[in-house]
């Protein structure tokens, strides 16, 4: 089991190399071949997010480097360890997080069960002190009904639950989806101080004006492989053609 | 490297194309029938012709209506003592005493179906079992069934009151041409636009509902089918043995028709009929181990849902590359 | 006014007792079912013969190795528990990827030879098996005979079902079994180990089988068949109540014993079918079952 010692010296050693190294990754769902070979780079602290329009592969992408998909190929490398060929219950312990698409929240738990479910992976996660102090509405319903959040909360939900478990990359599959602006923004605000207390994050998106607020880099994923690679100040200089690019 | 983590199989495809293949197949099994009373006892070949109609009748059910039925034992039983009993007490003649038990497991199999329909799944498989159980509790109180000692000494009466059927060579004629003739029935079924139907049900139910079909209606219709057919065997096998008995309604009927149909390959067209004979010949070798033989058809059982779940046929199909 | 019918309280009430102790174990396998149906998504047929084998663990433990009925209770659902575990991890695990039809076929399979096994040794006739001295006797209420080890059973399954219901609504561990139960790959995408949560899921369901069956030893004779039947009542019961809910298969499986022993008293002739018939009456007004979600 690392300790806090190992996990400092990991840091420094691998702040040369990318944290995340995708490679040639191909997928299936049943016979049906999703991706087709997609490679990327994530470096310790960046905030990168894969576009593309749906069905492009995407959601695919995330799950396809835990493990999530019934058939995969190629190599995803993370801090020197071959993802794949790794059974999925190894892989949170490594320091991944997971925040699926649509939350992913289980009726059948409080939202504290919910909220207690991932176990601790690393030293350093958030004390529950903390969460309650970055998503307060989380500390009034903590023994409703997972069920009965409104999307935003379960949206703080499921980033919390990451949050406490000490996981410092994250895969944040379309987060701001279905919600409310004013939400939209409260997550955003939450993602930028994650990113600025120096997070590793993948985050899947439509909404490019989202993207644009915290991501140093994207990659536009078409039909299964990377199609585009643009850095954030080409997001932001030509949204409206990259929108348009997207919505054909 | 390739890493194939989550698969999840459904049973197997069953294969709707014809083939020349299968004519040949069907003529070769009627040369067999034709000539087995002289290789074999009638008798044996008689038990082997009429449970491969149950076992057929059986998987058009399960191979190819994907409903996994656990209560078929109702239908045999009932078609037996109904046909036993109309044939020894009301004097009918063997095709009436057929029809009579036909027409019985006709009945019960839409009220059955109709009630379990409504669930899906492993919750069919419950439902049919336990309406199955009640059929067996009803069997076993009711008078005109004999109970424990059945309905014995059943007339094998004169076909349509002219051809003498208790000479055991013109007995196994008639069920020659049952066992025939149903296998081309149900040959017929599967490869109508009704069997093509039930196919896309069985393989996407959703999709099929999007399409507009009534999928209740079509998983009904086959059920009834198939409950029709068992009865036609449990009938004949009354009048063919001339005994009705508990046997042919409890559930490990049910449990054996279920292995045969797996051990000669679900959703292939000529398994059922592998598998029962596999079967009839087994009981018959194994008769003397008693309690043995359950232990053997258990461990059949689980041998050939871990490794083997194509069945004879079914292997024999992917090994050839043709739908058998 | 009973006598009127001709029906004594005595036995009015001996029957409602009687139905109270057959649901209480309609409730405790039909727990076991739900449970295990829940996070492996297979009907468990060997769960008779897990019931049988409880019961067969009591009988070997006094005649084979003298030791008595508390031991038993403790051990013998205990072994049969680690027999499942072996059951799941060598064959049951091998059918998670495919269609759970097969996972019925396997367990019906395994089912099979378990009672074939002891049938061949121990024969159909039921074996005896002492009533412990303590629950000995029985006492008379003036409106019934109460049988002390009757009062026994009915506590003790009470206090098991409780005892399951808080384990799987309020502890941790029945959080993640309630979350895997919903969705299991991402349960374990946050590190928990399913695979040994299906095992040991798979090991409690036959732990409460063979608890039944060493609670029933003393009062049924223990023979190799004694499960089948009530497995198949208990399907009808799990068709019933729906296994949406802990509490609610719990509830139904004493509810339909009472059913059953009021059966007894007023239509005897129907008390082997009335719970089927009420299946029937449950397919046709709720399909879902009374406590079930959306099949």
């Amino acid at each position: 089991m690392t300790t806090i010692d190992d996990y400092t010296e990991e840091a420094r050693q691998l702040d040369k190399e990318p944290a995340m190294s995708v490679e040639g990754l191909e997928a299936w769902y049943g016979e049906s071949h999703v991706l087709h070979g997609l490679s990327f780079d994530i470096r310790e602290g960046e905030v990168v997010s894969l576009l593309g329009r749906n069905g492009a592969g995407k959601t695919t992408t995330l799950k396809s480097l835990l493990g999530l998909v019934e058939k995969r190929k190629g190599s995803v490398v993370y801090r020197g360890q071959q993802l794949i060929g790794m059974p999925l219950r190894k892989i949170a312990p490594l320091g991944i997080g997971y925040v699926p698409e649509e939350r992913g929240i289980f009726s059948g738990l409080t939202v504290k069960e919910n909220l207690l479910l991932p176990p601790e992976v690393r030293p350093g996660g958030m004390s529950l002190d903390q969460i309650y102090e970055l998503f307060p509405n989380l500390r009034q319903r903590l023994s409703s009904q997972g069920s009965k959040l409104s999307g935003g909360e379960q949206q703080m939900l499921a980033i919390a639950r990451i949050l406490r478990t000490g996981a410092r990359f994250i895969l944040m599959d379309e987060p701001s989806e279905g919600l409310a602006p004013v939400i939209i923004e409260q997550i955003g605000e939450t993602v930028k101080r994650l990113k600025n207390e120096g997070f590793t994050i993948i985050l899947v998106e439509q909404n490019l004006q989202f993207a644009s607020d915290f991501a140093d880099r994207h990659y536009i994923i078409e039909q299964g492989t990377v199609a585009e690679e643009i850095s954030n100040s080409e997001l932001v200089n030509d949204m409206e053609k990259v929108r348009s690019y997207l919505s054909v | 490297m390739t890493e194939v983590s989550q698969t999840t199989t459904a049973l197997p495809h069953a294969d709707t194309d014809t083939d020349p293949l299968h004519y040949w197949i069907m003529a070769g099994i009627a040369a067999l029938v034709i000539a087995a009373p002289f290789l074999v006892y009638p008798f044996f070949a008689m038990q082997i012709m009429l449970f491969a109609v149950f076992a057929l009748a059986f998987n058009l059910l399960l191979g190819f209506g994907g409903l996994l039925s656990f209560g078929h034992a109702a239908f045999l039983g009932w078609s037996s003592y109904v046909a036993a009993h109309s044939a020894k007490v009301f004097g009918f003649t063997p095709e009436l005493a057929i029809f009579a038990g036909t027409a019985t497991a006709m009945v019960l199999g839409a009220v059955f179906g109709w009630l379990a329909i409504r669930r899906q799944g492993i919750y069919f498989a419950m439902i049919t079992l336990a309406l199955a159980q009640m059929a067996y509790f009803v069997a076993l109180q009711a008078e005109f069934t004999g109970g424990e000692d059945g309905i014995q000494g059943v007339p094998r009466g004169e076909l349509f009151g002219l051809i003498d059927l208790d000479s055991d060579m013109t007995m196994y004629w008639l069920v020659a041409l049952v066992f025939l003739g149903s296998m081309a029935f149900i040959y017929r079924v599967i490869h109508s636009p009704f069997g093509q139907v039930l196919q896309a049900i069985r393989e996407n139910e959703t999709r099929a509902t999007s399409l507009g079909y009534e999928t209740a209606r079509y998983k009904l219709i086959v059920f009834v089918l198939s409950a029709t057919l068992s009865g036609l065997a449990g009938s004949t096998k009354a009048i063919a043995f001339q005994i009705a008995s508990l046997t042919d309604v409890h559930w490990a009927m049910s449990g054996e028709v279920v292995l045969m149909t797996l051990v000669g390959g679900m959703g292939t067209v000529f398994g059922p009929i592998v598998g029962a004979s596999v079967m009839v010949v087994m009981q018959n070798t194994l008769a003397h181990l008693g309690a043995w033989i359950v232990i053997v058809q258990g461990t059949i059982f689980v041998v050939v849902v871990l490794v083997f779940r194509e069945g004879i046929v079914g292997m024999l199909s992917k090994w050839l590359k043709r739908s058998l | 006014m009973l006598e009127l019918i001709g029906i004594s309280t005595y036995s009015l009430f001996g029957q409602l007792l009687v139905g109270l102790i057959n649901g209480a174990f309609y409730a405790i396998l039909s727990l076991g079912l739900a449970v295990i149906f829940g996070l492996l998504n297979i009907i468990n047929f060997t769960h008779g013969a897990q019931y049988m084998m409880g019961a067969f663990a009591a009988w070997m433990m006094l005649n084979y190795l003298g030791m008595g009925y508390w031991p038993a209770l403790v051990a013998g659902p205990v072994i049969v528990a680690l027999t499942g575990i072996a059951i799941e991890r060598s064959m049951i695990s091998k059918l998670y990827r495919v269609d759970h039809l097969y996972g019925l076929l396997l367990t019906f399979g395994i089912g099979l030879i378990i009672t074939g096994i002891f049938r061949n040794y121990y024969g159909s006739a039921g074996l005896p098996y002492p009533v412990p001295d303590v629950f000995q006797g029985g006492i008379d209420l003036g409106f019934m005979y109460l049988p002390v080890y009757r009062l026994w059973v009915i506590c003790a399954s009470a206090l098991i079902c409780l005892a399951t219901w808080l384990v799987i609504e309020k502890t941790k561990l029945g959080a993640y079994l309630r979350a895997a139960t919903e969705n299991p790959s991402l349960v374990e995408a946050f590190g928990i180990n399913v695979p040994r949560l299906m095992t040991l899921t798979y090991g409690f369901g036959a732990w409460l089988a063979a608890m039944a069956g060493v609670l029933a030893a003393p009062m049924y004779s223990v023979n190799p068949n004694m499960g089948i039947d009530l497995l198949i009542v208990v399907f009808a019961v799990v068709v019933i109540g729906g296994m949406g809910s802990i509490a609610g298969a719990i509830v139904t499986g004493f509810a339909l014993g009472l059913i059953e022993g009021l059966t007894k008293v007023f239509y005897p002739e129907a008390s082997s079918t009335v719970i089927f018939v009420v299946m029937a009456i449950v397919l046709l007004v709720r399909p879902a079952g009374l406590f079930g979600k959306v099949a």
